[in-house]
């Protein structure tokens, strides 16, 4: 087994990393920057991993901010947790924020990680001092157009599924393959990021077992599906913030998008806030456009 | 009583049960903060093999590291007990009575009959998008019950149109006409909303509809 290593332009390593137990589960911290900086969070989505930061961050910190990310329970080089759930991701983070700082600092965060720290700061507003969201705006559940007996049987399958799914989940493994292979897997849900930049995130977010690499993310967890939360709840929670709000949109649809439309998400931008919508752009849009959005998260957060 | 673990995911869940026989199981669903220890004491007349089993974090099952409860988990809980003892009635108490409605719409071929009773834990929380508040334990024991199952499954949401749908879920998939009862007298609105919907019985004791279901 040889330890194949990838680089890719702008990317860097965390200049610390350290652990933090959130209720005894330990949550792999990184951070960028000098530790006397004023702090910044950043927050990845589902699936995802902090060290997808390397390119965004490095340009933050270098700019004069400590980014700090960390890698949610079951994800990147935290924990496995026996269980997930939203709630249980907000303490995690309040676990990392507080080990961190006492003082409110501003988020920049994506996708799920977005909506997450809408209610983290909904509820606890003293803690974010200012908000950037990238596409974890809510919008409406895409669903196909079917008549509504139909809906219930798509929901059945969906539930029997799931339920299946916990049954085999206790011998659940990652299929192995070579680091070739996974950034191919995972080009097909970004298939809008070049190869050379998903090699590379094989390299920090997958593990080298002698079989081959594998994601590190818990193999028990499974995305999507169902339940009673409704995406009209969370933009409840956006219209009712109060500090600073800098939302990102892009206009290409993809697989890990949210669908969100300018239209759907612009009456509940909060008093004062602001929307920007970057064209021909998909949903990692600080991964596409790194100088343009760190250079406006720059100028927001300055 | 004799008790057997089943694995769920990371879980140990311990099923126990409280009568031997033959014929279709019945299977007894705690209310939040019980364990199944209370609901051996429930007076029931039913022919077959009775079991009770400890949601995740409660009784003798395991408790989890850091919390993340949901009631669709402790669904899951009942669908690992399900696959175990086989196509069974089941009564549930309180927080016990949302998990067997749940799990009678997800799993209709495998539930004859889901009776509701009044008992900790039967409301949930919220209906909609609400204020919410962010807790800390900064010195949890590991015994049971678990409190983050206590915070976390007392307000799990519970829109009323999510539980009208496991009752289509229910009605489609069940070959019973009526498979829900309710007999609560506590009737937090996805209580209100199920009563209004077909196939759901009313006005009826624990022990009618479990004859009703037995016969079936």
């Amino acid at each position: 087994m040889t330890n194949e290593t990838r680089s890719y332009p702008g990317a860097r390593t965390p200049d610390r990393t350290r652990r933090v137990d959130a209720d005894g589960v330990g949550i792999a911290v990184h951070e960028w920057g000098k530790e006397s900086d004023p702090v910044v969070f950043l927050v990845h989505g589902g699936s995802d991993f902090a060290r997808t930061f390397d390119v965004f961050a490095a340009k933050i910190a270098d700019a004069g901010w400590r980014a700090v990310a960390w890698d949610h329970r079951g994800h990147g080089d935290s924990d496995y947790a026996t269980l997930y759930s939203w709630d249980a991701d907000i303490r995690d983070a309040l676990a990392v924020m507080t080990s961190t700082t006492s003082q409110p600092a501003p988020v920049v965060a994506h996708s799920k990680g977005g909506a997450l720290m809408m209610q983290l700061a909904e509820a606890s507003s003293y803690r974010v001092s200012k908000m950037v969201n990238i596409d974890g705006m809510p919008s409406k559940r895409r669903m196909p157009d079917v008549p509504d007996h139909d809906q219930s049987r798509l929901l059945a399958g969906e539930i029997g599924s799931w339920l299946d799914y916990r049954h085999d989940a206790p011998t659940a493994i990652r299929k192995p393959g070579t680091l070739e292979d996974l950034a191919q897997r995972r080009a097909k849900m970004n298939p809008r990021l070049s190869i050379e930049w998903l090699e590379y995130l094989v390299t920090v977010g997958a593990r080298h077992d002698s079989d081959g690499w594998r994601w590190k993310l818990d193999p028990t967890m499974r995305f999507g599906g169902f339940g009673p939360w409704r995406p009209e709840w969370s933009a409840l929670r956006m219209a009712s913030l109060t500090m600073p709000f800098l939302g990102l949109l892009g206009t290409v649809d993809e697989p890990m998008g949210w669908g969100a439309r300018a239209r759907d998400v612009m009456p509940w931008i909060p008093q004062g806030g602001r929307l920007e919508v970057l064209e021909d752009v998909g949903h990692f849009i600080h991964i596409e456009e790194p100088d343009r959005v760190s250079a406006m998260v720059l100028e927001f957060l300055s | 009583m004799s008790t057997v673990h089943l694995q769920h995911n990371r879980v140990t869940l311990a099923l126990h049960c409280i009568k031997e026989g033959t014929g279709r199981p019945l299977l007894l669903l705690h209310g939040l903060s019980e364990s199944a220890a209370n609901m051996s004491s429930l007076r029931v007349a039913w022919n077959g093999p009775i079991w009770a089993l400890d949601f995740t974090g409660h009784g003798q099952s395991s408790v989890p590291r850091g919390g993340g409860y949901s009631a669709e988990i402790l669904m899951a809980d009942v669908d690992v007990t399900l696959r175990h003892i086989g196509e069974a009635t089941i009564v549930g108490r309180g927080l016990g009575g949302y998990i067997a409605f749940l799990i009678a719409g997800a799993r209709p071929q495998l539930v004859r009959g889901a009776v509701i009773m009044d008992g900790p834990g039967l409301s949930g929380g919220a209906i909609q998008a609400t204020s919410s508040s962010e807790i800390a334990i900064t010195d949890r024991p590991g015994t049971t019950p678990d409190p983050w199952a206590l915070i976390e499954l007392s307000r799990d949401a519970r829109p009323p149109n999510y539980a009208v749908t496991f009752v289509h879920l229910a009605t489609t998939g069940s070959s019973l006409d009526e498979p829900i009862a309710v007999t609560c007298k506590v009737t937090p609105p996805w209580v209100e909303a199920i009563r209004a919907e077909p196939g759901v019985m009313t006005d009826i004791s624990m022990q009618d509809a479990l004859d009703i279901f037995a016969a079936s």
